[in-house]
């Protein structure tokens, strides 16, 4: 369980978050969605410790400010928006450094096989540099598996934060991305996603928080969130959700419709 | 990029994993720096033979005085000091860089040169100002001890002024370093202003570096601190590793960042302090060393840290050596002989590896 309670995050003299409460259950792909600026990505700063929040986040029980670095380390892993590297690694080492900081020995190919999971077998001897923007993601999101890679250990579940996981990559890798996602949830694991893509969340998550101005405006279910008149309300434009008839859920922005405001 | 990726050696290893490599590197360059401090032992201006020493002792007769003393008390330690201070200056540069994540830091980032060298102009400059209780007990020490003193309060500066709210801001660091610098370099050109010509000489030597004043004495003084720096640094590898992604990204992994950055701004401190202490200003083995060993062999600190003390050992010897042989029976001041060979090597580095270091 990830329970965040009364969330307030400032930076310099404005208020970013506003006493914000947010859930997340394990088994499950929770969604966190909402315009720029809304402090999305801040809120999610905030539950893995990398920004200054008062109020408490407690995840699978332990308060988070409390916890040890290595603890939250063996519960957790943080996948972030982009990841430059300051030296030369090749792919197979920047993996490894998943496992405790490449010094622990690789039982079991490990790092092997969370570049095949992320479709990038036969690229650990390139330089992490030579790669595109989307395989760099994808190489920071197989170091990430590494470092959790069993979903649940001794009955506690384990968790992926994804920071925009899918912001550089084509349409193929973003359901191969997500659809890894969701098979971590559906192994027993957590994980909470920082999305931009509704359509996305929509085929993927099992729960949704719509975040606008720093305020949660709801957390439910897909389909009590993705709602024409909430969504537009959120992004200041208007939006039709529309089911087709197999299943699924995709949105349209109603264009040249834009709030006047 | 085939240069890093090369398997000589003809065994299967996974691609892309360069360990085997690194360990490999290891064993040579502990060769390497054996071989160097046998070098260092037998060559020098007296013309006294190592190995007629050695038969000597093997075979049980007494060696003349005059080897015994070239030999024990002025090569043996000179030797030493070369493999203490080479380590610690080429570990301390492979920790600033893994610190600031910046492959051009050096040790002088964190002020501590630049500290070292304004403690050392005070006492050559005014040292006679000081009580001669002082200056007496002192004695020859005096420049050293004062350059010891001028890295730690100037590292001590920067380490407060950096750290707000118990974190430290390498960055911050970065920059009041420099700041530091041109404010050392400012009193120091004002003391260079007003020495006088003996005076002049001293600190302009001392500047370049050398390894000839290696005695017993400094030596003893030195190993504690370089020695605890030096057995401290393998445990600073995973934390640098981590740093590598970036500070949040490493405190995911479980790294306590600020404790890795005391640590690696006490080793450096301690390590840079006594080596420049001792040597004076040498330059371009921190920078060079760690340099070249990620070219070789990757950025892991893992293997990085330990390679760069053997190599930097090693290279200081060689140095050492050529500096005593060049001009004999003077002596160049090993500074000198860093920069002519470091200096071109490292452009050569650069010029081969342009394309890597945009990436």
């Amino acid at each position: 369980m990830l329970k965040a309670q009364n969330i307030t995050v400032s930076l310099g003299k404005s208020e970013i978050l506003h006493d914000v409460s947010f859930e997340a259950k394990p088994a499950q792909l929770t969604a966190i969605v909402g315009p720029n600026g809304s402090g999305k990505t801040t809120l999610l700063r905030a539950m893995t410790g990398d920004a200054e929040y008062s109020g408490t986040v407690e995840l699978n029980g332990h308060d988070i400010k409390t916890a040890r670095a290595w603890e939250l380390a063996s519960e957790r892993a943080v996948l972030p928006q982009a990841t430059p590297l300051a030296f030369p690694f090749t792919v197979l080492e920047v993996v490894r450094l998943g496992l405790n900081s490449g010094v622990t020995a690789d039982k079991g190919g490990l790092v092997m096989r969370a570049l095949r999971r992320v479709g990038l077998a036969g690229f650990e001897g390139r330089f992490y540099q030579e790669l595109s923007g989307g395989e760099q993601q994808r190489v920071q999101l197989a170091r990430v598996l590494s470092q959790v890679w069993e979903p649940v250990t001794d009955d506690t579940p384990r968790w992926l934060f994804l920071d925009e996981p899918v912001s550089a990559l084509d349409i193929g890798h973003q359901l191969q991305v997500m659809q890894i996602a969701k098979d971590y949830a559906d192994a027993g694991g957590g994980v909470v996603a920082v999305m931009h893509d509704l359509n996305l969340t929509a085929m993927f998550a099992d729960s949704i928080a719509l975040i606008s101005e720093g305020r949660v405006l709801r957390q439910a279910a897909p389909e009590a969130v993705l709602q024409d008149e909430l969504l537009s309300r959120a992004y200041q434009c208007s939006v039709r959700v529309n089911t087709p008839p197999a299943d699924g859920t995709y949105l349209l922005p109603h264009a040249a419709s834009f709030a006047a405001e | 990029m085939s240069l890093a990726l090369q398997d000589n050696i003809g065994v299967t290893t996974v691609a892309g994993d360069r360990t085997r490599r690194a360990r490999q590197l290891t064993w040579f360059l502990a060769l390497l720096l054996a071989g160097g401090m046998l070098l260092s032992l037998a060559v020098g201006a007296s013309g006294t033979s190592l190995w007629s020493g050695v038969f000597d002792l093997v075979t049980g007769q007494d060696l003349a005085l005059r080897d015994k003393v070239v030999l024990l008390d002025i090569r043996l330690p000179r030797t030493l000091m070369g493999v203490l201070v080479g380590a610690a200056l080429a570990v301390s540069g492979a920790v600033m860089q893994g610190l600031f994540r910046n492959p051009l830091a050096d040790p002088g980032l964190v002020g501590v040169s630049a500290g070292a060298g304004l403690g050392a102009i005070i006492a050559i400059v005014l040292g006679g100002l000081l009580p001669a209780v002082v200056t007496d007990k002192l004695g020859y020490y005096l420049v050293p001890v004062a350059a010891f003193a001028g890295s730690w309060a100037s590292t001590l500066v920067l380490y407060r002024v950096a750290t707000r709210k118990g974190r430290t801001s390498v960055a911050t660091m970065l920059l009041a370093g420099i700041a530091l610098g041109a404010i050392a370099g400012a009193i120091s050109g004002l003391l260079v202003y007003k020495a006088d010509d003996a005076q002049l000489r001293t600190l302009t030597f001392w500047g370049m570096g050398s390894l000839a004043g290696a005695t017993w004495t400094k030596l003893l003084a030195a190993t504690p601190l370089i020695v605890a720096a030096l057995a401290v640094s393998p445990f600073l590898a995973r934390g640098l590793n981590g740093l590598a992604l970036g500070e949040a990204a490493a405190s995911h992994m479980g790294i306590s960042v600020q404790l890795t950055k005391n640590v690696s701004i006490l080793m450096v401190a301690a390590a840079t302090g006594a080596a420049v202490a001792v040597s004076g200003g040498i330059g371009f083995v921190g920078l060079v060393v760690p340099h070249l060993l990620r070219l070789m062999v990757g950025p892991d600190h893992k293997y990085l840290l330990l390679n760069s003390a053997l190599l930097g050992a090693a290279l200081l010897l060689v140095a050492d050596v050529i500096s005593r042989i060049v001009i004999a029976p003077a002596e160049l001041p090993i500074g000198i002989v860093t920069a002519t060979l470091g200096g071109p090597f490292f452009l050569w580095i650069l010029l081969r590896q342009r394309g890597l270091l945009d990436m």
